[in-house]
């Protein structure tokens, strides 16, 4: 049981930008602005020009149900759209159209990997919402002159993902944050590298007192910092005998740490009403549906891994928790032997990866399955294996070629077995501690052994031999 | 009943920059408004629903068809002030 | 005055320009104030181009004046405000578009109180229209201008917009004829909101079948504005001049203390008149109508406050020297707005924040439902309704500005029509002297056939709408 002795509780906002709807939310502006000038992909709904009128993109609202079960949510029958009211340089109409009462989705909850094993999370609510604009400063925001707006973006389908605050550490964020994204491409609704596709609200406290609000925050690593940055502040301002105030921060990314965003803007007040522009949505029976439809989740998947495959829980979940691993793995362990590609993948490929900052589309299945095989027909020993993935990933090659450039066929028995003979005669002391009862010589009994047969022979099968041969 | 201090936030909320001058001169016009309203106390509204939306509607939609945008240069047609296709305004702070 | 088909067959016998430039050469020699912009070369050209092409269309080669609220594509769009300078719309309204698909010539934009808010036309920031019957007095509000224009001959038909009587206001006070449409049956796309729960465009003319023949024209559902209904209808086969059996109500509660004597009578004449013709009449109680201006005011006032919180001078209209982001907009918003629109977006401000959006918004969102209630009730034993439009003549210029309440209550009998949605039309019934005195002939929802029917039957009986002012 984790026991959180400075009482972080740390709370999540994620805004998941629907870039794989073809139109915003409430327009028929394409979505695909990213390589596009500023300004370029806008009308006079998302650019807030008088006279123009929202209508909501029915696949938008499918998404935001696909979410909702996703993340064990009831949906709801009846839904509708607010007003909320502010100002900001980029929310051309000064406020955003978002929900309040009645959200489309609310009170779920996902599993993540806590400090203490399985922990979970609550959800309180998932709703749609439109992005704002992009902002551009010249520098950093308090120091720019003026400041740049592109709409380019004002207008996205957004899914605003609240937590309960039930997050102990910033360790436990980072994981929901990885959980989130995993059960999001999962569900193929957004793609998580574009830009601005996943921004995260951060809201921590310690020790009971006031929370601080941390915002601009849009990497899962920047959420564990700023957090991490924050509990070290908060608990000087308790050291120096000062109290936390509720606030809104500012998460400045290249220093890593927050600041205080106090102006004159003090507590909000959005009066918040519905959209008299929007009508309604009454969607029972939307749910079942969809529910029908959806793929199979990070956890369901899992589960069948483990039973499917015979594979370790540990390895069920490695290789499920991003998507194309577990397509990866799956399309493998079709053809051969499953749990040693589970082995092979989690323990071996995913860290060589891992190492180069590659993912998994650095590598060909095809090459998995040669490697496989030849490990399964003992063609090749296990560090021959891992020499064969490495230099694939490092010079390219197919596995064959590099078995043959670099002579990692094993080496037969009768060869290990005079190697072997002759480390006995050439280390008398190691042997004799060995018959000593010291385990320990024969290691470099072995060591000898496979020095003499340059790392080829496996080593497993070399130690099994000195035994034959020690008595 | 609102006070000059009142309106200096409902002032500051709605953006609307008053200054002495003009606190002093709407507070008296704005209350007499609101003690106008004091009629809707007299209504009995209990067990009574809000009207939001005067017609019973729901579930207007449009498909996830990309549609005409404008150009850039209509999209900056009006601004003001515009800089490489980014629209330019004042510093935040 | 000319009515559609007189100037249908001119414009056959000579041609569009021709008209267009006799209209234009009154506009030019008028006092009246009624345009803010005159379209004079683009309407020039558009009636070489109506000329050559065959005069196709409903409403071929016929000019019309747009109230200045309506966004018309490369014609200068200003809601008759200084915050809105030079903002040329990058779109044309969905009614624009159905105008010009049907061959109208949009002569200028009309004049209007700033925003829409107001009854006389005076908080104008070009300046007051004057009426044509009378040149001291208002021609009524918001959209005086154009009924000014369609009383004085400056142009056959017009379109204004209503919120809380904008259309039927100024209908009686000029002696037009001005239909003010059930909520949702004529597109908002385009419109500059004011009150988007209560608003609707709504077209003047002279008689009641050129207003029929335009409205025709400009309604229909818009897949652009989540509002607007799917009625198909064509209006034009409800003028059919006949009213027995026609049941009519008498709201008592219309016709209250500050009603003038002539306006009381002259509406009871109209009403005794279609008796003679076959109706019959009841009174009718409508206990509600009391509370209905502090809801309309209230609900007006909150959507007003967040409907005009997009005017920043950022991407349109004004811009005074720039300080920091948030004293830029509120000191372009101090300058840009007059004062009746000031004091509108800080009451409905008010009504909507935090402590007492209960008391206000929410309470008169209730007794919207009690309104709408009581036009239900009513219309279980009645076909339609009639009353004064408005309580009095036009009044004298400057006369009631600096005493809002009394301009507010002013809209005591239009405002109920609104809050329930119900469609109702305004035309002269009788005089005050040389002062034209308007009745309205309201109807359920979507029952603008009972109403154009009534009110066509009432005009080809008498000659009220015959009268054009002197001079």
């Amino acid at each position: 049981m984790y026991q959180n002795p400075d009482g972080v509780m740390i709370g999540l906002e994620v805004h998941v930008q629907l870039n794989k709807l073809k139109t915003k939310v409430f327009c028929g502006c394409s979505t695909d602005y990213h390589n596009d000038p500023p300004n370029s992909h806008v009308c006079p709904v998302c650019l807030g020009l008088p006279g123009s009128l929202p209508v909501i993109n029915k696949k938008a609202v499918e998404s935001a149900i696909k979410i909702g079960l996703a993340l064990n949510c009831t949906v709801e029958e009846h839904t509708q759209f607010y007003r909320k009211n502010y100002y900001y340089p980029d929310l051309p109409k000064g406020f955003q159209i978002t929900q309040y009462d009645f959200p489309i989705s609310s009170g779920g909850y996902i599993m993540i990997e806590g400090e203490d094993g399985e922990h979970r999370v609550g959800i309180t609510r998932a709703h749609m919402e439109e992005d704002p604009g992009r902002l551009v400063h010249e520098g950093t925001i308090d120091k720019s002159k003026y400041t740049l707006i592109d709409y380019n973006r004002s207008g996205m389908a957004l899914i605003e993902i609240v937590s309960d605050p039930d997050m102990r550490s910033p360790k436990e964020a980072r994981r929901y944050l990885d959980k989130l994204r995993n059960i999001l491409e999962y569900l193929d609704i957004f793609d998580g590298d574009l830009e601005g596709a996943l921004r995260v609200d951060a809201n921590i406290s310690i020790m009971g007192g006031q929370r601080a609000e941390i915002k601009n925050i849009s990497s899962h690593k920047g959420a564990e910092r700023a957090l991490l940055f924050e509990i070290v502040r908060q608990k000087n301002v308790l050291r120096r005998g000062g109290v936390v105030v509720q606030e809104t921060r500012h998460f400045d990314e290249a220093r890593e740490i927050t600041l205080s965003m106090r102006s004159k803007e003090e507590a909000h007040d959005y009066r918040y009403f519905p959209e008299p522009d929007l009508v309604p949505l009454k969607i029972s029976g939307w749910a079942p549906a969809i529910k029908a439809t959806l793929p199979e989740l990070p956890d369901a998947r899992r589960m069948r891994f483990v039973e499917q495959y015979s594979i370790a829980d540990d390895h069920a979940k490695a290789l499920t928790s991003e998507l194309k691993v577990a397509i990866f793995y799956e399309e493998v362990a079709k053809k051969a032997h499953p749990k040693t590609a589970a082995v092979w993948i989690c323990d071996v490929l995913k860290g060589e990866l891992n190492y180069r900052d590659l993912t998994i589309e650095a590598f060909k299945k095809e090459h998995m399955l040669s490697v496989i095989e030849l490990l399964v027909s003992k063609k090749i020993t296990e560090d021959g294996a891992v020499d064969i993935i490495r230099t694939l990933l490092d010079k390219g090659g197919s596995p064959i070629e590099i078995v043959k450039e670099k002579g990692l066929m094993k080496v037969e028995g009768d060869i290990v077995s005079m190697a072997a003979e002759e480390a006995i005669k050439e280390n008398p002391a190691a042997v004799a501690d060995f018959k000593a009862g010291k385990e320990k010589a024969l290691n470099s009994l072995v060591g000898v052994v496979m020095k003499k047969t340059k790392g080829r022979a496996d080593a497993r099968a070399v130690r099994e031999i000195l035994l034959g041969k020690l008595g | 009943m609102i006070t000059k201090k009142d309106l200096e936030h409902i002032g500051w909320l709605s953006r609307l920059e008053l200054s002495e001058e003009d606190r002093e001169k709407y507070t008296p016009r704005l209350n007499s408004v609101l003690d106008y309203f004091g009629e809707l106390d007299k209504a009995d509204t209990e067990g009574v629903e809000p009207l939001y939306h005067v017609m019973p509607m729901s579930n207007v939609f449009r498909e996830d068809v990309p549609a005409a945008s404008l150009s850039q240069e209509e999209a900056l047609s009006n601004a003001p002030k515009n800089q490489n296709g980014f629209i330019k305004a004042p510093r935040m702070m | 005055m000319a009515s559609i088909n007189e100037l249908k067959e001119r414009i056959h016998a000579d041609s569009s320009v021709e008209i267009v430039t006799e209209y234009l050469e009154i506009i030019e020699k008028s006092k009246l104030n009624a345009f803010i912009t005159v379209a004079k070369e683009s309407a020039l050209l558009r009636a070489k181009e109506i000329d050559s092409n065959g005069h196709e269309g409903p409403l071929a080669g016929i000019p019309i004046a747009i109230k200045d609220n309506i966004s018309t594509k490369g014609i200068k769009t200003t809601c008759a405000s200084k915050i809105l300078t030079g903002y040329i719309p990058p779109y044309d309204a969905h009614v624009i578009e159905k105008l010009k698909n049907a061959g109208a010539i949009i002569i200028g934009k009309a004049n209007m109180d700033e925003f829409a808010m107001g009854s006389s036309t005076e908080t104008s920031f070009y300046g007051p229209t004057l009426n044509p019957w009378d040149t001291t007095r208002v021609p009524g509000g918001s959209s005086g201008g154009s009924a000014a224009a369609v009383a004085g001959s400056e142009a056959p038909l017009s379109l204004g917009s209503d919120t809380g009587g904008s259309v039927r206001c100024p209908a009686s006070f000029c002696g037009v004829v001005g239909l003010k449409p059930t909520y949702g049956v004529i597109s908002r796309y385009g419109l500059i909101s004011y009150a988007n729960s209560l608003e609707q465009i709504g077209p003047f003319a002279t008689s009641v079948r050129d207003v029929t023949t335009l409205f025709d024209v400009i309604a229909g559902q818009d897949p652009r504005d989540s509002t607007s209904v799917n009625r198909e209808a064509n209006y034009s086969s409800a003028l059919i001049n006949d009213v027995k059996g026609l049941k009519i109500g008498v709201p008592e509660e219309y016709f209250g203390e500050g009603t003038d004597k002539n306006v009381d009578r002259s509406v009871r004449d109209a009403i005794n008149t279609l008796e003679e013709l076959g109706a019959t009449s009841i009174e009718v109680k409508m206990p509600n109508t009391k509370y209905a201006l502090s809801a309309y005011y209230v609900i007006a006032m909150s959507e007003a406050s967040s409907n005009l919180a997009r005017f920043d001078g950022m991407r349109y209209g004004l811009r005074t020297e720039d300080s920091d982001w948030h004293t830029t907009f509120s000191r372009v918003r101090a300058a840009g707005f007059g004062e009746e629109v000031k004091r509108r977006i800080l009451l409905g401000t008010y009504a909507l924040s935090a402590g007492y959006h209960d008391k206000y918004y929410l309470k008169a969102l209730k007794i919207r439902t009690l309104i709408k209630q009581d036009f239900e009730r009513a219309f279980k034993d009645v076909d339609v309704l009639i009353a004064p439009t408005m309580p009095y003549p036009a009044f004298k210029l400057g006369e009631k500005i600096d005493d809002p309440i009394s301009l507010y209550l002013a809209d005591v009998d239009t405002v109920p029509i609104n809050l329930a949605g119900v469609p109702s039309i305004s035309l002269p019934c009788g005089f005050s002297g040389r002062l034209p005195i308007g009745m309205q002939v309201i109807g359920k929802h979507f029952d603008e056939a009972a109403i154009l029917r009534t009110a066509y039957t009432f005009e080809e009986n008498t000659d009220f709408h015959t009268r054009q002012p002197e001079g």
